[in-house]
C-alpha cells in the first residue's frame, strides 16, 4: 500500500519559524476555556469573539451564519445571522432510540432549519442553533449520554468504524475499539463540563490538567482516526490520518494493519498541498491498539508543522520526515514493533441498501438518506417526504439501535423478525425507503456547503440532486442505465465531501464553477487527477456526457469509469501524490 | 419613532398660523410681496445675514420714528406661559405672542417650568397655553407650577386678568384637564377671565385663530399704547435655532427628496421598521438632535376608493372645505385623499355614525367615552362605516371628519454627521380588519406608497425639551426601546462629532434579538470605538418570560443610581402608555433603594432631575 516515498535523508523533524496564530490561541486558552463563558453573557452579538470563535470548535461547534441572507442583513444594519453548527461525538456512528428522540426534539425546538444532518464523519449535526440555546443543547446531549467534545479543531475527531451489520460479532469488537480509541485520544481538560454543563471548576494546578497525549498546545492540525472492516472501505481510509484495518480469523478480531497519513484537503492554487493516500505501517495485535494510536498521535504532535497550517497534517509530516523515520519513532514510543501487514482487500465503499440478516439472526435495514438530510417537508421543499417524522416514529418502537454510516446513510439495526414489517411500513410511509433510487444516486455524495458553511465557494448539497437527475439521463442515453460513477461534489477543497476519492470529483472554485477531477477507483485506493478547471454546470454535464459515451463504447468488461479514464489516457494516474498530483 | 396612532396633544402640531409675516409685519401687502420675492432664493446663511442687516438698519436709519420705544411709559405687561410636552403648546404660545405683539402689547413669553409661581401675585395679565398628557396629568414642565397653584400656598389673585387655552384630545376622558385645572383654580383665587377658556381638540387651527383675535380685542385698550404698534419686531433673532431662518414651516412645508427607505428588521420579524433618509438640500431647514420632523402625507387611493364604494359615493361629489384658511370646492375623492383624516378615527365620528345609522353596537360604544376612544383607536373610518349603513350626504360626511394633520417623527440623525440629510426610524403600523390590511396613514405613505426619488412635504419641529446636556462631559443614560431608539442614534452621532467625553449608556429593547435589534451594527461599532460606554438590551420574546428594558435597569440598579449621582442626564423615548410609565416606576424604585429614600422622596428626586432638565422624555 505504500506508494509514497519511504526514505528521506537527514529529515527535518521539527519545523522552525514563527508559529501560526492558532498555536498562540491554543496556548493562551487555559486548556480550551478561553473566554467562552464571558461571550455567552454578551447580549450584543450572537457570535463569539476572536479566539473563542476558534476555540468553540474543540467543543464541537462551528460559528456559521445564513449566507443566503448575509447581504440582506448588512443592508438592514443587522449583524450576520450568527448561529452554531454542532457536530456530535458518536464513535462508530451508533445512537440508540432514546438518544434519537432527544436530538429529534431539540432539532425541532431549537434549530433554525429543524433538521438532523447525517455527515460523512458518521455522526449527526445540528445546524442553526442560536447562542442563548447552546448550553441547553449540550445539556440535552449530556442528559442522554452524548457530547460533542473534540469533533472539530486541532484534536482527534470522531472515530469512524465500518458499518457492517452482517458480521455482527466482528463489528461489535471493531466498534468497541472505535469507542476506546475515541476516549483514549480525547482532550482531558474539564473545559467542556465547566462551560456547558455548569460543572464546578475543580481547584487544580496546571500540572494536574496536563494533556498526556495531546499536550497543552494540542495537535498542529485536525486529526482523523478510523477502524475499518474489509472488504468495505466505506469510511475511506485514505481520507484519514490513522486507520486500523481489522484483521480477523474465524470471524474473530485478532489485530489491525495500521495505515497512517491519508488526507484529502488542499488549497486551490497552492501546489504544496495535495490529497494523499495513507501508508501501511504493518500489523499489530489488538491489545497494542491504544499504545500505537497514542504513539502516532504524539509523533504527529511533536513533529507536525506548527508554522504553516497548510502543511500541518500528518500526511505532510510523513512526506517531510519519510515513512521509515516516522514509523520507527512510533515503534519506539509505543514499545511495539509492527509486523508484516496481513493481506486484505477493499472492493467497495458504498452501503448495501434494504434488509440484511446478521449472523446473530437480527435484521438490519439500511436506508438511503439523500445528502444525509433528515427533515420534514413542512420545514423545506422536500418532495413531500417526512423523513424526520418517520425516524421519530421508528425510534418510538425500535428495540435495537441506529447506525449512521460514513456515506451519510442510516441503518435501523438489530430488528427482531417480528418487528420487521411495522418498521418497514413506517419507513415506506415517510419516504425513508424508496425502491426507485438509482444506483447513480446511491453512488453520489456532497458536503453541506451553502448556505451554512463559511468555507463554501460553490453550491454542493443543493446542487447534487439535480446534477444526479441529469447524470442519470446521460447514462441512460449512453446505454449505461444500471451503471454508476462514484460522483462527489464538495463546495471547497477542504475535503468534507471526499471528492478527492471519487471517480468524478467536483471541487467548488467559485459560484457555479468547479474544478473537475477524474480517476479514483471503486475501492477508494487512488487519488483522482485534475481534468478541467473552472467548469460551469453546463460544462460539467457536457464533459460527463462525452466521457461516459467513450466509456460506454470503449470500456473493457465491467471496467469501472475511474479505471477507464486512466487506461484511456484521459488523465494520468496519481501514484505518488507529492509529485504526481500537480504534475501537468 | 413609530407612527402615532391616537394622539394626545403633544404629538399634534403647532398652530403656526398661516403666514407669520402677515400678522407681525408693518409692511403693506405689496411691500411684503416684494420682500418675500427678493429673499425667496436666499440660502439659510444669506437669510440669517439679511435678518441681521435689517435689524441693524432699523436701529440706525429709522430711529426717529421709534422714539416712543425709547421712552416707554410704564405699560402693563402681558405674560404668556406655556406648558408643553413636545413643543405644541409652545408653538401656539409663540404664535399668540406674535399676534399680541403686533397689536402693540408688551408681552413676556415663558416656559412655565422657568416661571416662579410666587410671582403670580405681581401679574396683571396672564395667558396660559397648556397641554394635557394622556391620563389628564400636567406635562412634565408644568408639574411644579400645577402643584403650587392648586395647593394651599397659592395666593389670592384679585388683580389678575387671565385666560387659558387648553390643548387636548377629546377622545381622552380627561380632555384638556390641565387647562381646566388652571382655569378653575385661577377663578377660585379671584382672578378675572378676559375671555372664556378655549378647549382645543386635535384640529384646532381655526378655533385658535378666533380665540387669539378675541384676546387681542379685549386686551388691546388696556395694554396698548397709542403708537406702540410701530415698534419694530425683532423676534427672529430670539428664536433658538437656525430653522427659523428657513421659509419652510408646517403651513409651508418643504418638498424634500425621499432618498432612501431601508427595512431594518429581519425577514422573520413580526414588525416592519424602516430606516428612512430624506434630503433637505436647498431648503435651509436645519435641526438639532432631539428635534422631530413633521411629515405631511396623502391617504392611500385604494383605501379611498374602497371607502367611496362602501358609502355609495362616486367620489365626484363636490364638497366645500377650508383649505389653508380659505373655503374651497373640491371633489369628495380629492378631499379624502389629501385633506381629510381617514386612518385615524375621532370618537366624535363614532358618535356621528352611530346617530346616522342608529346601529345598536355603535350607539352603545359612543355613549361611553373610554369605550369610544378605544374603539376609535382600533377602527379606521372604513371599518366604522363597514359596520352599519347610514344615509348621509357627502358634505355632512366630510364635516364629520377631522382635517388631515402631519405626523411627527423623532429625528434619528445629527447634521454634524449627515449634513443636509435627515433620517427617520418609522415603524409601519398595520393590522388586519375585515379581511384587509389596514395601514397607518403616514407610515403607509412613507413605507409603501412613496418611492425613492419622489418628494415628501416636511418641516422641522423643534423640541427644546429633549436636548443633550450643555456639557460634553456630562454622562447620559438613554432608554429607547423599539423605534424609541431614533433620537439616541442622533445623540450618538452628535456626541461623536463633538468628540464629547461624557459617558453614554444605552438601553434598548424589542421583540427578538435576531430580527428586531434596530441599528445593531452601529451600536456594536459605537461600543467598539468606546463612544458608547455600556449597552443593555432586552428582547421580550426570546425566552419564556418577558424581559423589558425596565428589567435591565433593575438588574443594573446600583450602577444606574451611581450614574445619576454623578450627574447623568436621563432620557426616555418611545411608548408613552406602558414603557415610559414602567420605566419611571422602576427609576423610582431604584432611587428609593439605592438612595435610601422614601417613595415620595424618590419622586422628588426625579422631579428635581426634571426641573434641572436632567430627566427628559419624548414619548408618544
Amino acid at each position: 500500500m505504500s506508494n509514497n516515498f519511504t526514505k528521506v535523508e537527514n529529515p527535518v523533524l521539527v519545523v522552525e519559524g514563527k508559529q501560526a496564530d492558532n498555536e498562540r490561541l491554543k496556548a493562551e486558552s487555559d486548556y480550551l476555556r478561553g473566554t467562552i463563558k464571558e461571550d455567552l453573557q454578551d447580549r450584543m452579538t450572537g457570535g463569539f469573539t476572536s479566539d473563542n470563535f476558534q476555540l468553540i470548535r474543540t467543543h464541537g461547534m462551528y460559528q456559521q451564519d445564513d449566507r443566503d441572507i448575509r447581504a440582506e442583513r448588512q443592508k438592514q444594519k443587522l449583524e450576520p445571522l450568527h448561529n452554531v453548527m454542532l457536530r456530535a461525538r458518536l464513535p462508530g456512528g451508533i445512537i440508540n432510540p432514546t438518544q434519537w428522540l432527544a436530538i429529534d426534539k431539540f432539532a425541532d425546538d431549537y434549530t433554525s432549519y429543524g433538521s438532523i444532518r447525517l455527515t460523512t464523519r458518521q455522526t449527526f449535526q445540528f445546524h442553526g442553533v442560536l447562542k442563548p440555546n447552546i448550553k441547553l443543547m449540550h445539556q440535552t446531549l449530556n442528559s442522554v449520554g452524548l457530547d460533542s467534545i473534540a469533533t472539530a479543531g486541532d484534536v482527534n475527531r470522531n472515530v469512524l468504524c465500518t458499518s457492517n451489520p452482517v458480521e455482527s460479532t466482528l463489528h461489535q469488537e471493531a466498534y468497541e475499539w472505535a469507542t476506546k480509541l475515541s476516549e483514549h485520544l480525547l482532550p482531558k481538560t474539564r473545559a467542556y463540563a465547566e462551560i456547558w454543563l455548569d460543572e464546578e471548576k475543580v481547584e487544580t494546578t496546571e500540572a494536574d490538567e496536563i494533556e498526556p497525549i495531546l499536550g497543552s498546545n494540542y495537535l498542529p492540525r485536525k486529526f482523523k482516526t478510523t477502524v475499518v472492516i474489509p472488504p468495505n472501505n466505506d469510511i475511506d481510509v485514505h481520507a484519514n490520518d490513522l486507520n486500523f484495518v481489522a484483521i480477523s480469523e474465524g470471524g474473530k478480531l485478532i489485530g489491525f494493519n495500521v495505515l497512517v497519513g491519508g488526507g484529502l484537503a488542499m488549497t486551490h492554487g497552492d501546489k504544496g498541498t495535495y490529497p494523499r493516500c495513507a501508508d501501511d505501517f504493518g500489523f499489530i495485535a489488538k491489545e497494542d491498539t491504544l499504545a500505537i494510536a497514542a504513539a502516532v498521535v504524539t509523533v504527529q504532535r511533536d513533529w507536525g508543522n506548527r508554522v504553516n497550517r497548510k502543511n500541518a497534517k500528518t500526511k505532510y509530516t510523513l512526506d517531510r520526515v519519510g515513512v521509515d523515520t516516522f514509523k520507527a519513532e512510533v515503534e519506539k514510543r509505543a514499545g511495539v514493533e509492527f509486523s508484516e501487514s496481513r493481506s486484505y482487500e477493499f472492493t467497495h465503499r458504498g452501503d448495501s441498501f434494504g434488509w440484511v440478516e446478521g449472523i446473530d439472526g437480527k435484521h438490519h435495514l439500511t436506508l438511503f438518506i439523500e445528502n444525509g438530510r433528515i427533515l420534514d417537508s413542512e420545514r423545506a421543499d422536500f418532495d413531500g417526504k417526512t423523513l424526520k417524522t418517520g425516524m421519530r416514529e421508528i425510534a418510538k418502537i425500535h428495540q435495537g439501535d441506529f447506525r449512521l454510516t460514513a456515506n451519510q446513510n442510516l441503518i435501523v439495526a438489530g430488528v427482531a423478525e417480528a418487528d420487521k414489517a411495522v418498521i418497514e411500513q413506517l419507513a415506506r410511509d415517510n419516504g425513508l425507503l424508496n425502491d426507485g433510487v438509482s444506483n447513480q444516486r446511491k453512488a453520489s455524495m456532497a458536503c453541506v456547503a451553502f448556505p451554512t458553511c463559511p468555507l463554501a465557494m460553490a453550491e454542493a448539497e443543493r446542487y447534487l440532486p439535480t446534477l444526479v437527475d441529469d447524470v442519470e439521463a446521460i447514462l441512460e442515453k449512453n446505454n449505461l442505465k444500471d451503471e454508476s460513477i462514484i460522483l462527489r461534489v464538495t463546495g471547497c477543497p477542504n475535503g468534507c465531501g471526499r471528492a478527492m476519492l471519487a471517480e468524478i470529483g467536483l471541487v467548488g472554485k467559485g459560484p457555479g464553477k468547479y474544478n473537475m477531477y477524474l480517476g479514483s477507483d471503486l475501492a477508494g485506493s487512488r487519488v483522482p487527477k485534475l481534468y478541467k478547471e473552472n467548469v460551469d454546470e453546463a460544462g460539467v454535464l457536457s464533459e460527463i456526457d462525452a466521457l461516459s459515451a467513450r466509456w460506454s463504447a470503449e470500456r473493457n468488461d465491467n471496467e469501472a469509469f475511474g479505471d477507464f479514464v486512466i487506461r484511456a489516457g484521459i488523465v494520468e494516474q496519481v501514484i505518488v501524490s507529492f509529485k504526481d498530483f500537480h504534475h501537468a | 419613532m413609530g407612527e402615532i396612532v391616537m394622539l394626545p396633544e403633544q404629538r399634534l402640531l403647532n398652530q403656526n398660523t398661516s403666514n407669520s409675516a402677515n400678522n407681525s409685519s408693518a409692511l403693506d401687502a405689496s411691500q411684503l410681496a416684494s420682500l418675500q420675492q427678493s429673499v425667496a432664493d436666499y440660502s439659510s446663511l444669506q437669510l440669517a445675514w439679511a435678518s441681521g442687516y435689517l435689524a441693524a438698519k432699523s436701529e440706525q436709519g429709522h430711529h426717529a420714528q421709534l422714539a416712543p420705544v425709547a421712552t416707554p411709559v410704564a405699560a402693563k405687561t402681558l405674560t404668556i406661559l406655556y406648558a408643553s410636552q413636545t413643543g405644541n403648546a409652545k408653538g401656539v404660545a409663540s404664535q399668540l405672542e406674535k399676534s399680541v405683539k403686533a397689536a402693540g402689547i408688551t408681552v413676556v413669553l415663558k416656559n412655565i417650568a422657568d416661571y416662579k409661581a410666587k410671582s403670580l401675585k405681581n401679574e396683571s395679565h396672564l395667558l396660559i397655553v397648556a397641554s394635557t398628557n394622556g391620563e389628564g396629568e400636567a406635562p412634565d414642565d408644568a408639574i411644579e407650577f400645577h402643584e403650587f397653584l392648586l395647593g394651599k400656598k397659592a395666593p389670592k389673585l384679585p388683580n389678575l386678568s387671565y385666560s387659558v387655552l387648553a390643548l387636548g384630545d377629546s377622545s381622552y376622558e380627561f380632555f384638556c384637564q390641565t387647562g381646566k385645572d388652571f382655569d378653575e383654580r385661577l377663578q377660585a383665587l379671584g382672578a378675572k377671565q378676559v375671555a372664556p377658556r378655549l378647549d382645543c381638540d386635535v384640529d384646532y387651527d381655526s378655533e385658535c385663530e378666533s380665540w387669539t383675535l378675541s384676546i387681542v380685542e379685549s386686551l388691546k385698550d388696556e395694554l396698548t399704547q397709542a403708537d406702540a404698534a410701530l415698534t419694530p419686531v425683532s423676534y427672529i433673532g430670539d428664536l433658538p435655532t437656525a430653522g427659523a431662518t428657513s421659509q419652510y414651516s408646517k403651513q409651508n412645508p418643504f418638498a424634500a427628496e425621499f432618498s432612501l427607505s431601508q427595512k431594518i428588521t429581519g425577514r422573520d420579524s413580526a414588525k416592519d421598521v424602516r430606516h428612512i433618509e430624506i434630503d433637505l438640500a436647498e431648503s435651509g431647514l436645519t435641526y438639532q438632535v432631539g428635534d422631530a420632523l413633521g411629515v405631511w402625507f396623502e391617504n392611500d387611493e385604494t383605501l379611498v376608493a374602497k371607502l367611496l364604494t362602501e358609502l355609495n359615493f362616486s367620489g365626484d361629489e363636490k364638497i366645500t372645505l377650508k383649505v389653508s384658511g380659505e373655503v374651497q370646492e373640491l371633489s369628495l375623492q380629492e378631499a379624502l385623499i389629501s385633506q381629510l383624516e381617514i386612518t385615524q378615527t375621532a370618537p366624535a365620528f363614532i358618535e356621528f355614525w352611530a346617530q346616522h345609522s342608529q346601529n345598536g353596537k355603535l350607539l352603545a360604544v359612543a355613549k361611553d367615552k373610554n369605550a369610544a376612544r378605544e374603539f376609535a383607536g382600533e377602527h379606521q373610518i372604513i371599518d366604522v362605516v363597514n359596520l352599519a349603513k347610514a344615509d348621509v350626504d357627502a358634505q355632512s360626511f366630510v364635516n364629520a371628519l377631522r382635517k388631515i394633520t402631519p405626523r411627527l417623527y423623532s429625528i434619528a440623525s445629527a447634521q454634524s454627521e449627515v449634513e443636509e440629510e435627515v433620517h427617520l426610524t418609522v415603524g409601519v403600523v398595520s393590522y388586519d380588519a375585515n379581511g384587509d390590511t389596514r395601514t397607518g396613514g403616514a407610515s403607509g405613505f412613507l413605507t409603501q406608497r412613496l418611492e425613492e426619488g419622489q418628494k415628501v412635504r416636511v418641516f422641522v419641529e423643534h423640541n427644546d425639551n429633549f436636548r443633550l446636556p450643555q456639557s460634553d462631559d456630562t454622562p447620559v443614560i438613554m432608554i429607547g426601546p423599539g423605534t424609541g431608539v431614533a433620537p439616541f442614534r442622533a445623540f450618538m452621532q452628535e456626541r461623536e462629532a463633538r468628540e464629547a467625553s461624557g459617558d453614554n449608556w444605552m438601553f434598548f429593547g424589542d421583540q427578538t434579538f435576531t430580527q428586531d435589534f434596530l441599528y445593531q451594527v452601529e451600536w456594536q461599532n459605537y461600543l467598539k470605538s468606546g463612544l458608547l460606554t455600556r449597552m443593555d438590551v432586552a428582547f421580550s420574546r426570546d425566552q419564556a418570560e418577558k424581559i423589558y428594558v425596565q428589567d435591565r435597569l433593575k438588574e443594573q440598579a446600583s450602577e444606574v443610581f451611581s450614574w445619576l449621582e454623578r450627574g447623568a442626564h436621563l432620557y426616555i423615548c418611545g411608548d408613552a402608555n406602558r414603557m415610559a410609565k414602567d420605566v419611571h416606576q422602576t427609576l423610582v424604585e431604584i432611587i428609593q433603594e439605592h438612595g435610601k429614600l422614601s417613595a415620595e422622596q424618590a419622586e422628588d428626586y426625579l422631579k428635581s432631575l426634571r426641573s434641572n432638565k436632567r430627566y427628559q422624555k419624548d414619548v408618544y
